[in-house]
């Protein structure tokens, strides 16, 4: 009989958070242990199925010895830590990333979460001023490193531009980026491993780009739109819920969810089909399902207009 | 990974031979080559292509430089050769200042425009550079002259008052270092053969009492262009005497010397060494962090050009202590001359056998590579070197985990700047417990620094521990005649400004940090009633907001909204009130120090809360040099 080979329980850590003792597994980290004791812990560059790259800061913690905050996302558990959720430092910084980024970024199709954090941080990205007039199309695509017009401050920078609509099947509308990394995970080593864009650029210039922002038909784009199933503010879209949302007819409450699996091939991906008028507007994959961590590739993402060709459609 | 590649201009004969010279000539269809037969028969590819991507940058280094730009023909041609996807080789391209990603005149010429040489009037260099060769920046389809201009973040020649760095492309490439620089100068660089460009004594000490020197004894004595002048001024006899007591032995000499990282984190040497020397995982790495990029500072540079065999001894002592096969010297592409200097010193030394498979015939392997930056500060954060010596963008990583645990290629690594490197030699020279002598009791040895601004003398000096700043403004002659002191820009632009009541405080790591300053890189600026501190002040925040990397939002955006405040205030023309606007700093800076991923961003608002607290700041172009707020 061959063994089997079982890997150990892991073992147990004990960490103090805001002054309660908390248990978890070695190797969890402390935003693991935060949503175990039920604290809200603000997310945006973070994702369950994506590895952390701790960009956006918004869900940093004190832990007592370190001289800045840590970001709760990606720092693993240490026996002993004493970590504060809600310390005077820790809510200014909160309040401050969020109003960084809404001062700079349209944040309005962020989800409610956002906008509750804000309220819940006071967030005031009016405070900066005017916002400065919107960029030229390619205009943030040929910044140069190092370089840029100095300002006289009398209007606040944004990343607003026009929107970047190149093909049939997603619009980005890089005015809502947060350049929080996640779509470029997923189309990189996270899940596709097609790398059609990285992060181009230096510093407030920095933007998630194709190679010398090639249109995407002319990118190694592969149209999976695992970009769109992680990207949290609606920068990248598919073009059915962008024209709708353009023509006003957009309805959240309106639609229903019915989860299916996809028809094409054997792996069984989990669709979630979002349905509004008899129609289908966009497609997910739940991020717990087993075979696609939410990841689904062009058929099932895309491929549902011959559910549509109905009789009754014309 | 599937590489989808093909462009409708693919590379020139010119970018393929560029790329070639460093890669050599393609091996098949597989990897850019020509297509033939028998590529159909086999496939190339997998890992062992994937990890030549550490050679990104030097390629793309190659195609700037023989062709001005980076094209897409080329980074297409550059990601068949080395299996990397394209959006990824020009997010690279596009990080770095001295790559340029759109067609450029073939001369570029960086005019030095930071905080030493402004303080020496550079902005009258760039309006004369603008009268010669048009506006700042442009591109090849505006310009026809073939050479264009743009202000650059300081270029480690403050002691001269005045620099220009300038990128010459074409089949015989050059950079060439004017220092100090005269816009009259720049047509008679371009001839070829020119060289890589001037320099005048950086050591005042030098040339007068010499008795207190140790780091740089050998400067200005020792040929540094042989190594035979070298061994015969005691060279390589610390590696000797280090493989004599073997790495354990060193580890003492540190710990007793109580010798810390001179690059700004004032980190016990021998600790971090020990750590990668008893890291049970292999392959163990060592680097030598040579891209000294804070304005203001000088000495590294000073280091490499004078005294270059003393680095690699250094290193391979490291090399030797560490347990690593492989150094790597990671130097700014704004030095051309240091760089050269490295790198024929890398081969004397490995012709001599004191660096290859058996060094010093001990039976130890070591070796040295020289990599190059292209303009990226960042890039001397220590884990965003490592990324780019891997072929990435200079993104610093988040810590932990630590260099001694997972540094370059994801392994163990130790890391030092140069001058830390420089002080292990004096250690060994003198015996851990006399070096800890010098100095005082928590800082030991001796240290650099940079004198630059009002002072008589500008250069590098070297101190023991303990000396304060009036004596090193001091040693270098004083202010100049009919001036006073305002303030001292201490660190660099990460550093903080001091008034004149600090000019007694001992300049050691424990003194400084009850006053809330830092020594940094060894930076000391002075600024004299003449100079406006918010002019100052205002290229200090553009500096910032260029050199971030972007990667996390209160330093892409802090910096931002930094410079837009202290435009404003520069301005006269506050939001609200100057109160509000102080408050709306406190919470910028309390931000963007707290939550910043790396040490660019927690230091990159430290200067002007030193100097509002300092009451420096006014509105700018004032002939009292701007008065304060208050």
């Amino acid at each position: 009989m061959s063994a089997v080979f079982v890997e150990a329980p892991k073992r147990l850590v004990d960490v103090t958070i805001d002054g309660a003792t908390v248990r978890v597994p070695e190797g969890s980290t402390l935003l693991d242990a935060c949503r175990q004791q039920g604290i809200d812990t603000p997310t945006l560059c973070f994702l369950e199925n994506l590895t952390p790259v701790n960009v956006c800061r918004v869900c940093v913690v004190e832990v007592e010895g370190s001289r800045t905050l840590v970001p709760s996302c990606s720092r693993k558990v240490e026996p002993g830590m004493a970590v504060h959720t809600d310390s005077d430092r820790v809510r200014t910084s909160r309040r401050m990333v969020l109003e960084f980024l809404a001062s700079t970024v349209d944040v309005s199709l962020a989800g409610p979460d956002v906008g509750r954090w804000m309220a819940e941080y006071g967030a005031d990205p009016a405070r900066y001023g005017d916002p400065a007039p919107p960029h030229q199309a390619g205009q943030r695509d040929a910044a140069r490193p190092g370089e840029h017009p100095v300002p006289d401050g009398s209007a606040a920078a944004t990343v607003a531009q026009p929107v970047k609509y190149d093909n049939d099947s997603y619009v980005r509308d890089y005015s809502r980026c947060i350049l929080c990394y996640k779509c470029v995970e997923a189309c990189g080593p996270d899940a596709q491993n097609t790398f059609a864009i990285a992060v181009a650029g230096r510093g407030f210039d920095a933007r998630i780009s194709t190679e010398f922002d090639v249109t995407l038909p002319d990118s190694a784009c592969v149209y999976c739109g695992n970009c769109i199933g992680v990207c949290p503010t609606g920068a990248l879209m598919f073009a059915s819920e962008y024209r709708m949302r353009r023509d006003g007819t957009w309805d959240d409450d309106g639609q229903t969810v019915t989860t299916t699996v996809c028809p094409y091939c054997g792996v069984g991906c989990n669709l979630e089909l979002h349905v509004q008028d008899n129609q289908i507007v966009k497609v997910t994959s739940p991020l717990d399902h087993d075979v696609t961590s939410g990841h689904l590739c062009v058929k099932g993402r895309f491929g549902f207009e011959f559910v549509q060709r109905r009789a009754d459609a014309g | 990974m599937d590489l989808r590649l093909g462009v409708p201009a693919p590379a020139t004969e010119q970018e393929r031979a560029a790329v070639a010279s460093v890669l050599g000539p393609a091996a098949s269809g597989w990897d850019g080559g020509d297509r033939t037969p028998a590529d159909g028969h086999m496939a190339v590819g997998g890992r062992a292509a994937r990890e030549q991507r550490h050679l990104l940058l030097p390629v793309l280094h190659a195609v700037q430089e023989r062709i001005g730009w980076i094209s897409p023909g080329a980074v297409d041609h550059i990601c068949a050769r080395l299996t990397i996807p394209p959006a990824e080789a020009y997010g690279v391209a596009s990080f770095y200042a001295l790559f340029r990603t759109e067609p450029s005149p073939v001369a570029v010429v960086h005019v030095c425009d930071d905080v030493a040489c402004r303080a020496d009037g550079a902005e009258r260099t760039c309006q004369e550079m603008e009268r010669r060769f048009g506006p700042e920046g442009q591109g090849a389809a505006a310009n026809g002259s073939g050479v264009t201009w743009q202000r650059s973040p300081c270029l480690g020649q403050c002691d001269h008052g005045s620099a220009a760095l300038i990128q010459h492309a074409g089949a015989d490439p050059a950079r060439v270092v004017l220092a100090p620089f005269d816009p009259e100068q720049v047509r008679a660089a371009l001839v070829p053969g020119t060289g890589v460009g001037s320099g005048g004594t950086a050591v005042p000490q030098a040339a007068a009492d010499r008795s207190g020197l140790r780091l740089l004894r050998r400067v200005g004595q020792v040929e540094p262009g042989s190594i035979d002048a070298y061994r015969s001024a005691g060279g390589y006899e610390m590696l000797r005497r280090a493989v004599t007591a073997g790495p354990q032995g060193v580890l003492r000499e540190l710990k007793d010397a109580k010798l810390v990282g001179r690059g700004g984190a004032a980190f016990p040497t021998g600790v971090k060494w020990e750590a990668v020397a008893t890291n049970p995982v292999r392959e163990h790495f060592v680097v030598c962090n040579a891209d000294e990029s804070e304005p203001g500072t000088f000495k590294d540079r000073v280091l490499m050009e004078q005294d270059p065999f003393a680095l690699i001894e250094a290193l391979t002592i490291m090399g030797y202590t560490c347990g690593a096969r492989r150094g790597y010297i990671y130097i700014r592409g704004e030095y051309p001359i240091a760089e050269s200097r490295l790198v024929e010193a890398v081969r004397q030394a490995t012709d001599r056998g004191l660096l290859g498979a058996d060094v010093l015939g001990e039976g130890f392997a070591f070796d040295i590579e020289v990599r190059r930056g292209a303009g990226a500060y960042i890039a001397g954060e220590e884990t965003a070197l490592f990324n780019s010596i891997e072929g990435k963008r200079a993104e610093p990583r988040n810590k932990p985990p630590f260099p001694a645990a997972s540094g370059l290629f994801g392994k163990p690594t130790a890391i030092n700047n140069v001058e830390t490197l420089l002080c292990v030699l004096e250690v060994l020279r003198i015996g851990g417990p006399a070096f800890a002598a010098i100095g005082t009791a928590n800082s030991t040895g001796t240290r650099l620094f940079c004198l630059s601004g009002a002072v008589r003398q500008p250069g590098l000096y070297e101190h023991d521990f303990g000396v304060t700043l009036r004596e090193v403004i001091e040693a270098a002659g004083g202010l100049r005649d009919g001036r006073s002191l305002r303030a001292v820009l201490l660190g660099g632009a990460a550093g903080s400004f001091v008034g004149p009541d600090a000019l007694d405080v001992p300049l050691t790591m424990e003194d400084l940090r009850v006053i809330g300053a830092t020594l940094g890189s060894g930076v000391v600026v002075v600024i004299d009633d003449t100079v406006d501190v918010t002019d100052l002040l205002v290229r200090i925040a553009r500096f910032f907001r260029d050199e971030s990397c972007g990667q996390c939002v209160p330093c892409r955006v802090g910096t931002v909204r930094q410079e837009e405040l202290l435009g404003r205030l520069a301005r006269g023309a506050p939001l609200g009130s100057v109160q509000r606007e102080i408050e709306l700093f406190a919470d910028i800076a309390a931000v963007t120090r707290d939550a910043s991923i790396c040490g660019l961003g927690q230091t990159a608002v430290s200067a002007l809360s030193s100097a509002l607290s300092l009451n420096l700041v006014g509105a700018s172009g004032q002939a009292d040099g701007g008065r304060g707020l208050a």
